[in-house]
């Protein structure tokens, strides 16, 4: 196993609120790690951070142990391999499903090669086996605004897929969805890490669960604990500031 | 390119192309001239407007990217035209110089400025017509899309370019005509401009380059680039992480967009006989949004029908009630905004029911 992504002494302030404080964190090749804490805890902040939308303002993020994504902006991270899940479900809305999907394909992104792009019969098997991986291949067509929230969470998840990125990060996936399609997206990213490096920001401890995977619990800006869920939440610092509210 | 002519599109070109069959025919061929001279120009004025307007969709239909600066794109491409067309003159001018147009002789000027020179050679003109917008508009794109200046920031400084352009064009030192910009031109490439074979000549151009950019406009949103300029326009942010260098592509749409602005101003003046810096004015780039909203924006079809539809309102109105025009302008501005978002194009297409609501959604939801 190598290190997939290296924070390493992170901070970040905004207007003198220490948004990311001293963050380290370690994540493993093909590792699914769920990142919990509560609100303000800094999660979406370091997610912004890991994509280059945030620069921080000490500290190193390496990718791959070699490539310093503080020097990267967004389109360059999802270059490198990088893909991001939204927690408000972001689609493009006036395209149809299969589009969304298409735009999402990994594929030389310069504007000639898109200018000139002519869909391959590989690029179409590949659409097609994604939208039912994602069960969403009954409405192709349909335009992505007229999906329900749910179904939006696993288009984009799916247009995730489609950049076939070596890191997923998925901020809150189960938000908005029923009980049982919370459990389907569960498995799904089990089934999706091994293959791909997943980190899933979540505040469902059922969810998590379901995950079954190692956990790291912010606060603060702050790595407080890490460890299994079962370890970290029987931790007196984790249950104060967290689960005993 | 066959895959290109939609129905919208095709039964807009095939009223072009009998527009463009009749209407010179109408003037030149038949007896008692049915149709007169001065509408020739006129309408060949229209149908540069209707490419200017197709120019500015294609920003701002489907990218999003509200340019209220586009008459200076437009302006820059008949200027590039009007120095041609003003070193036609040569020795015909009042002051008989055969090199240095009127006003710079007016102006004790006794050298040509070197940015003048090669504007005899109609070539390079019409380069240069194409050139200077598209340059101007990769070096301001360049700026405001790497520092991710959008939305009503962007309008606004689109709007200072062209009214800087404009006062700088009003100054007689910058070497363009000052107030009273490029006019009494004689002949291009020879052929009179009074004569109505060359005006029938332009209008045929006009509408050739107005199908042009209409195809090319197409092509351009059509192919999987026009689908990431929708996603940029719908979700920038998601569309940058994805891995689109969005200021890149709005660079590209910006340029080309400007070029066909450019075109456009150059087919402008040669039929109009002026180009001065009253092009430039804020109020004509506004205009310009109004045609496309008032068409149909994000249709290309509609936003040079916008512009067909205002043109002709303007020339009617202005010649009954004159003082009431600009009323009349905000009021069916207002009108299309609140009644027919979709603008006249869609208005037609629900009346003729031809805008199929997309596929009604069988029963079947997710188990």
């Amino acid at each position: 196993m190598s290190v997939q992504l290296l924070l390493d002494g992170v901070n970040r302030s905004f207007d003198g609120f220490k948004a990311i404080n001293d963050l380290s964190l370690t994540v493993e090749k093909g590792e699914l790690r769920a990142i919990i804490g509560p609100n303000g805890a800094g999660k979406t902040t370091m997610m912004d951070i890991i994509t280059g939308k945030t620069r921080p303002d000490t500290g190193k993020v390496l990718w791959n142990q070699s490539v310093d994504l503080t020097r990267s902006d967004e389109a360059g991270t999802a270059r490198l391999g990088i893909g991001r899940k939204f927690q408000k479900p972001t689609v493009f809305e006036t395209q149809t499903v299969e589009d969304n999907i298409a735009l999402s394909l990994k594929e030389d992104r310069s504007v000639w090669a898109t200018l000139f792009y002519r869909r391959s019969a590989e690029d179409s098997a590949r659409i097609a086996e994604l939208l039912a991986l994602v069960k969403l291949d009954h409405v192709a067509g349909w335009m992505a605004g007229d999906l329900s929230h749910g179904q939006k969470q696993w288009l984009e998840i799916g247009m995730l897929l489609a950049q076939d990125p070596e890191l997923l990060l998925v901020d809150e996936p189960a938000a908005g969805m029923t009980d049982a399609e919370t459990m389907r997206t569960a498995e799904l990213l089990r089934q999706i890490a091994g293959k791909h490096t997943v980190i899933v920001v979540e505040h469902d401890m059922d969810f998590v669960r379901a995950l079954g995977c190692r956990v790291t619990v912010l606060h603060q800006g702050h790595v407080l604990a890490e460890g299994s869920l079962d370890h970290v939440s029987a931790n007196e610092q984790v249950i104060e500031v967290y689960l005993g509210r | 390119m066959l895959s290109l002519i939609d129905r919208r599109m095709g039964i807009f070109l095939a009223g072009l192309f009998v527009l463009t069959v009749a209407v010179p025919v109408g003037n030149l061929a038949l007896d008692g001239q049915p149709v007169p001279s001065y509408i020739v120009a006129l309408l060949g004025k229209y149908l540069c407007y209707a490419l200017l307007a197709v120019a500015l969709d294609l920003v701002w239909g489907y990218c999003g990217i509200l340019s209220l600066g586009h008459g200076a794109f437009f302006a820059l491409g008949g200027y590039a035209m009007g120095m041609h067309l003003m070193r036609e003159i040569g020795p015909r001018g009042v002051y008989a110089n055969p090199l240095l147009p009127d006003f710079m002789v007016f102006l004790n000027w006794d050298s040509l400025p070197w940015y003048w020179l090669g504007f005899d050679m109609f070539g390079f003109a019409l380069l240069m017509a194409l050139a200077v917008p598209g340059l101007l508009a990769f070096v301001f794109g360049w700026f405001a899309f790497r520092s991710r200046v959008t939305g009503v920031y962007l309008s606004i400084i689109t709007q200072a370019m062209t009214y800087a352009l404009m006062l700088a064009f009003f100054r007689n030192e910058m070497g363009f005509g000052g107030y009273n910009g490029l006019t009494d031109f004689k002949d291009v490439l020879g052929f009179s401009l009074q004569a109505d074979t060359t005006r029938a000549g332009l209008f045929v151009l006009s509408a050739l380059a107005l199908a042009a950019g209409l195809l090319v406009a197409k092509a351009i949103t059509s192919s999987k680039l026009g689908k990431v300029l929708i996603a940029i326009r719908d979700a920038e942010s998601r569309t940058r992480f994805i891995g689109y260098r969005v200021e890149e592509y709005k660079l590209f749409v910006f340029v080309v967009s400007a070029m066909m602005a450019g075109l456009a101003g150059a087919l402008y003046v040669p039929q109009v006989g002026i180009i001065n810096p009253g092009e430039f004015s804020p109020a004509n780039s506004i205009g310009i949004v109004i045609w496309v909203a008032l068409g149909g924006r994000g249709t290309l079809v509609g936003a040079a029908m916008g512009a067909i539809i205002v043109g002709f309102a303007q020339t009617l109105f202005t010649s009954w009630f004159p003082e009431l025009w600009l009323f009349a302008l905000g009021g069916l501005f207002v009108f299309v905004t609140i009644f027919l978002p979709q603008g006249v194009l869609g208005l037609i297409e629900s009346r003729l029911g031809r805008k199929p609501p997309p596929a009604p959604a069988p029963e079947e939801a997710s188990a």
